[in-house]
């Protein structure tokens, strides 16, 4: 013990020793349970496949009608029909949209014309949330972004419908 | 950092006692294996408690996919087995350990009835621990069902039938166990999933936490 260098006592070196052990075998223990449980999250989020909605293209009015269609969830071990919906009009240049009923506030479903007192605007019954026709949220409303608005596609004169996408603009 | 932190903690709830008082204590010689090789028997005791604490992770976790229903049952098991990474690993640390618990709680058992440990003043402690081998074979016999695959379901069914042979409480202890008297299914897989994964494993910590605190009164019995 003569030189001035730090020594290792024999207790520390025991302690590291242990410690390190302890370390390894509780990280080998855990390793695979927490891969697991975070594998939902490292999936790949699927895109959408384009589904019939069941709308002819030339049905498509100036004004937002609801459709419904079915498609199949698959939700792990669990298959089943689920019912999508969209606001589907064409705008004033005639192109076609579909709007999410999803609420960008917190998710519940608007309606076209949902409250008396607000014509030609979508509303949600949970907070008051309104948008206008083209799915912009109006200010003062809880809302803080558009509606979503469906990829979609026309085919054989048929309306499909995709994903849908948040709206970049205001 | 962390002495820091112990430090920080310790300054004010003084836990260093509490500490001292459950890891810090000498291991006598006779049941070091540095000194007698031979003395690696003692060890049992604390292997079958290091693969409770595996089952009892391992178990966490696959509660994560697994669902009680005879419907969704098998398919969320598969699902686990065959598309969720790693859950194939995380099932079968479950699946062998269950078994190796058994191999060591018995090679525990056979350590202390052979060295006589049970004797004056440790009876109590070994009447703990065959209380606690019971709640481990029902922990066996409970999880064998969930799956609900068809061995699972025999396996019930014979298990069951056994519970029938009890005398004068037989049908009454196959109702109350499988939730049915004749139907092994929907009730009795719930009830097994409950038994499994609340009530025995809250009676395996009562009686763990009895059977270490008797440890640390009674302290190891002497060398032979």
């Amino acid at each position: 013990m003569s030189d001035k260098k730090k020594q290792v006592t024999r207790r520390q070196f025991l302690n590291y020793t242990l410690t390190g052990v302890g370390g390894f075998m509780a990280a080998g223990l855990l390793m695979s349970p927490l891969r697991m449980a975070i594998d939902p999250v490292l999936q790949p989020s699927g895109d959408g496949d384009y589904a019939n909605v069941g709308l002819a293209v030339d049905d498509i009015t100036k004004d937002p009608q609801p459709v419904e269609w079915e498609i199949e969830q698959v939700d792990a071990w669990y298959k089943s029909d689920v019912t999508q919906k969209a606001f589907v009009f064409k705008d004033d240049k005639d192109e076609i949209v579909a709007l999410s009923p999803k609420c960008t506030h917190l998710g519940c479903m608007v309606s076209w014309e949902g409250s008396e007192s607000h014509p030609d605007q979508f509303y949600c019954p949970c907070h008051d949330g309104r948008f206008t026709k083209d799915g912009t949220n109006i200010e003062g409303t809880p809302p803080t972004e558009p509606l979503h608005e469906y990829e979609h596609k026309v085919e054989d004169g048929m309306l499909f419908l995709g994903k849908a996408y948040p709206r970049g603009e205001a | 950092m962390l002495q820091k932190m112990y430090d920080w903690i310790d300054e004010r709830i003084d836990i260093t006692p509490i500490w001292r008082d459950i890891a810090d204590h000498e291991v006598p010689e006779h049941v070091n294996p540095a000194h007698h090789f031979s003395a690696f028997v003692y060890c049992f005791g604390g292997l079958t408690f290091f693969v409770v604490v595996i089952q009892i992770l391992s178990g966490m976790f696959l509660t994560m996919y697994y669902v009680p229903d005879i419907e969704n049952a098998w398919k969320s098991v598969y699902y686990l087995q065959t598309q969720v990474a790693h859950g194939q690993i995380v099932r079968g640390m479950h699946h062998w350990g269950a078994s190796v618990v058994i191999v060591m709680l018995l090679l525990h058992t056979l350590r202390v009835f052979f060295q006589g440990a049970y004797k004056k003043p440790r009876e109590l402690n070994w009447m703990v621990g065959v209380l606690l081998f019971f709640v481990m074979l029902g922990l066996g016999f409970t999880g064998y069902l969930l799956p609900w695959d068809n061995k699972a379901y025999f396996a019930t069914e014979v298990g069951l039938n056994i519970a029938g042979q009890v005398p004068l409480i037989g049908d009454w202890l196959i109702t109350l166990l499988g939730g049915h008297p004749e139907i092994i299914g929907a009730q009795t897989l719930t009830r097994f999933f409950a038994i499994h994964v609340f009530f025995l494993p809250g009676a395996l910590f009562a009686l763990l936490a009895v059977h270490f605190i008797l440890i640390r009164r009674q302290g190891i019995s002497g060398p032979l």
